[in-house]
Parts: structure tokens; sequence; C-alpha cells
């Protein structure tokens, strides 16, 4: 299968300081990749690379189409979603104008509203608020909804910023739950980033590990997973 | 009883221009944090564009529609061009922005109008049928245009997608890039709004205090009296503001300190509220998780 994102001797820099020194790696179509490593490796950083939300360098392809220099804005209407960190809720918006917000950039009215209501079904608590201030969600809610209001661009790569942060177990289980059905179902490609990294290990396809600004190790996930050194030395349990 | 009863309404009637005024600094305020000194000056200048134009024999609503499209291009435009520039500039990079615009504004109306004092005709002359016994047409009048302002403002923020995305770029502008929104275009068109409306303050002011470069001077601060009064990052708390101020100042010109110290009440009232109570009537507080 030809690969949806190719990333080759990526740099990002804030101000002077350097976050990222020449990352590759690549992400196949309709498949789920994790990005692992420890606080400060770099792994928000990428992911504002990829949406050029922070000055960067190198080559980032975008099915075969180079995004390096785009807005953030021109780079999401190509079809890249991203669940920020932080998650990024209007807080003062309520949860209807959330989901709106995320369809956007699309004209197709009608199917807009279909899919907010599919939003719902897929999390009724949603629905349940849908006219309520979004800033009043809980913590598992607020990030329901900006899963939601990612996947209303009908995005053909998401990206997915420490979905498990803060949460109860339960609710991180529910959500890694549901977004394997979005991979397998609806065929959304996922660039996952995670500091919980057997979670993301068991839904990934590849992984890469990510050790200050720079990949140290990639592979399938299950490799890395069995692999009893890069389990002691990067992923510490 | 029935001078007190006119004093209250004319009051509500210079109030509507300082609502106006007032949410023109609120909307610019919301999504970029800064206060655009140079509205008063903008909206004066606006306010000469639809006399040219009426002097050229426009009919008044004819010239009045038109200045008001004028308005929010020429907004659109300043904020493309000069102050697109200095987004990500210090604050006081930009007010030294808006107080060069400010004089640009004034020196240029001066010069290509200039100074002498204009009558600037009223669309609601005496004896109209919205007359009565309390207050004259062109303050019903004022205050009518200026419901419908408002009216026209929160419909559109609120029912339309762009009015949604406006919303949202002011809140938390990076989620808005992330969702596709083209977050500078949105400061534009904030901008264009806020000189729309300046436009119209300014062009049913201007038969009150006749025209001339300076018209806006002592009304941009009644306009920052009331945004402050009603919390300068909520647009109802400016508009209720706006019409606090205006009775205020009328009733207190006329019993109390007399029309030549009338402009101190603004001046009072900024420091007062900034002292007693920052956030304005109805502000929010600002409260950050550490």
């Amino acid at each position: 299968m030809p690969d949806l994102l190719e990333v080759k001797g990526l740099t990002a820099a804030y101000g002077a300081t350097q976050v990222l020194f020449d990352v590759d790696f690549t992400l196949a179509q309709g498949q789920i990749t994790a990005i692992l490593g420890a606080n400060g490796a770099g792994k928000t950083t990428t992911l504002r690379a990829i949406c050029q939300a922070v000055k960067t360098g190198g080559s980032v392809l975008f099915d075969g189409q180079q995004i390096v220099g785009k807005s953030t804005e021109a780079v999401v209407r190509l079809g890249v979603a991203q669940v920020p960190d932080g998650r990024g809720t209007f807080t003062a918006l309520s949860v209807e104008d959330n989901l709106k917000l995320g369809a956007y950039v699309r004209r197709d009215r009608a199917e807009v509203a279909r899919d907010i209501d599919r939003a719902y079904e897929r999390f009724p608590r949603l629905k349940e608020r849908r006219n309520q201030q979004a800033g009043t969600l809980s913590g598992g809610e607020q990030q329901m909804l900006a899963i939601s209001r990612a996947l209303m661009l009908r995005p053909r790569l998401l990206l997915l910023d420490e979905p498990s942060f803060g949460l109860a177990p339960l609710i991180v289980a529910e959500i890694f739950r549901i977004m394997r059905r979005i991979n397998e179902e609806e065929k959304v490609s996922m660039l996952l980033v995670e500091q919980n990294a057997s979670l993301a290990l068991d839904l990934a396809h590849h992984a890469y590990l990510l050790e200050t600004g720079r990949i140290a190790i990639s592979g399938p996930s299950a490799q890395i997973k069995n692999d009893e050194n890069v389990r002691r030395v990067y992923l510490g349990y | 009883m029935e001078a007190f009863l006119h004093q209250i309404f004319s009051g509500l009637a210079n109030g509507g221009i300082y609502a106006s005024v007032a949410l023109a600094l609120v909307m610019i305020y919301q999504s970029t944090h800064h206060i655009n000194f140079a509205q008063g000056e903008m909206a004066m200048f606006s306010t000469f564009i639809a006399w040219w134009m009426m002097q050229a024999g426009m009919p008044y609503w004819v010239a009045f529609f038109l200045t008001i499209a004028i308005s929010f291009a020429g907004g659109l435009i300043i904020q493309r061009t000069i102050l697109k520039p200095v987004e990500k500039a210090p604050v006081l990079t930009n007010v030294i922005v808006f107080i060069g615009l400010l004089v640009i504004f004034n020196s240029v109306a001066g010069w290509v109008f200039d100074h002498t004092i204009k009558p600037f005709p009223t669309p609601f002359p005496k004896g109209s049928f919205i007359e009565s016994r309390y207050f004259s047409a062109h303050e019903v009048g004022t205050v009518l245009v200026m419901l419908c302002v408002l009216a026209v403002l929160f419909s559109f923020l609120r029912f339309t997608p762009i009015g949604l995305a406006m919303r949202a770029a002011a809140q938390n502008p990076e989620s808005a890039r992330l969702v596709g929104i083209r977050v500078s275009w949105m400061l534009g068109i904030g901008w264009g709004l806020a000189a729309a409306i300046g436009a119209v303050a300014g062009m049913m002011v201007a038969p009150i205090v006749f025209l001339d470069p300076n018209m806006m001077s002592g009304i941009l601060l009644y306009g920052f009296a009331a945004a402050l009064l009603g919390g300068i990052d909520n647009p109802w708390g400016a508009v209720i503001g706006g019409f606090i101020v205006g009775v205020l100042e009328n009733l207190l010109g006329a019993y109390v300190i007399g029309t030549e110290l009338k402009l101190s009440v603004a001046l009072v009232l900024i420091v007062t509220t900034l002292t007693l109570k920052p956030n304005g009537l109805f502000g929010k507080a600002v409260v950050t998780r550490v």
C-alpha cells in the first residue's frame, strides 16, 4: 500500500531552540502509527510540524504533495485533522457549535448534519450535552468532543496528541476502542502520540520511538512490544 | 418632570451612539486584545465620505448604505495591509500603529475636507411621525438605527457560519486554525465590521455635534468608558454600558456639574471602573489555572 505520509529530514524549532533533528518516518494508508517517547522528546512538536504550526524544515509529503511551507489552514483543507494537546475545546461555544466548526471547510451541509448525528451515536454523552457550553464538560467528554470535532472534517489523516492524557482508565479504554473502530470501519489513517506506551502499542500497527528529537527505534508494534531491551530502556515497564 | 424625562431620553439617544462605538472597540478587543484608538477617527472619516457623497447630490439613504460598505472595505483593507504585519508584535507596537492611524485620519480629513465645521443632515427631520413631546425625531431615529445595527450584528455572529468562525477564532485561534479557519482573515472581517459600526455611529452623531475632523474625540472617550463599564470583553455589556454612560452623562450635565464638565464624567467613570471593578459590570473575571 502506498504511503499516505512520508516524512524526511524533518526539523522543527521554537525560536532558536531546535526540537526535532532529521526525523524520518512513514505512515501507510489506512494504518495507525504511534510515536512514543519521554517528556520533551518532541512528540507534540512532530504533530505541530506536520500541520505547520511551528517553524519546520525538511520534507513532509502528504499523499505525494509537499506540505512544508503551507499554512496550517491549507494543510487542514487537504484532509489532515488534529486532536490537539489539551483538546483545543472552544470552551464558550456549545458542543454542537464545536462539532460544526470541525466541518468548517466542508460545503456539503446535508452530509455535515448526518456526520453530527453519527458523532452523537458514537458518543451518546455528547448528545445529552449538545447545547451545553463545551467548557463545562468533563475531561473525558471534552476528549470525545475533540475526536468527534476532528472527524467532522472527514479527514484522511487524523493526528492525535495524547488522547489518554489525564483521563480515568475506563474512559481511556472506551476512547481507544472507538478509535480502533474508526480506523477499521472508516479507514481513517492515524498518527498517534502517546506517553502510555503499552496502550499505544496495542492500538498501532507500527511504532517509532523518539528520543530528544531523533528517531531511536522503529518497527511493527508487536515487535517493539516484545523486545525486552527496548521495553526496559525506553518504555520502562 | 418633563425636563427630567427629556434629559433621560436624549441621554438614551447619545447612549446608543456610545454603545456602538463601545461595541466596535469590543469587537476588536475580543479577538486581538488591543484597543483601537483610531476607531473614532475612522468613524469621523466615514462620516466625511457620506457628507461628500451627499454634497454630490446622492440621496441620504443611498449615501448611508454606501458609506457603510466603503467603511467595511476600508476597515478590512487597513487590517490586511497595516495591522497584519504587526499581528505578532508586542502590544506597544500596535498601540503606536493605532495612534499613527488616528493622527493620519485626522490630518487627512482636515486636508481633504478642511477644518471648517459643517452641518450634517439627519434623515429624521423635525415633525416626522416618530417625534413626540419628550424626544426629538433624530433622538428616536438614532436609537432605532442603533438597535437595528445591534440586531444585525448579533444575528450575523450568532447564526451564520462566518460568525461562528469569527467567535471561534477570537476564543481559541490555535484550535481555529486546526479546523481550517483563516484566523487572520477573521480579524480582517472584525475590523471591517467595527469600521462599519463606527460609520453608523458617526453619521448618527454628526447632526448633533456637527461635522469636523475632531468630532469623534469626545465620543470615543465616552465609548471607552462604556466599554470598560460594561466589561471590555462582553459585547452585551458594552451596549448596556453605552446606554448607562449616555443617561448618566446627560443627567449629571444637566443637574449636577453643568455641561462644561460633562466630558470629565467619562474620565471619572474610566478611573472608577478600573480601580473598583476592573472587569466591568458584566465582564468575566480572568482566572488562570496554574
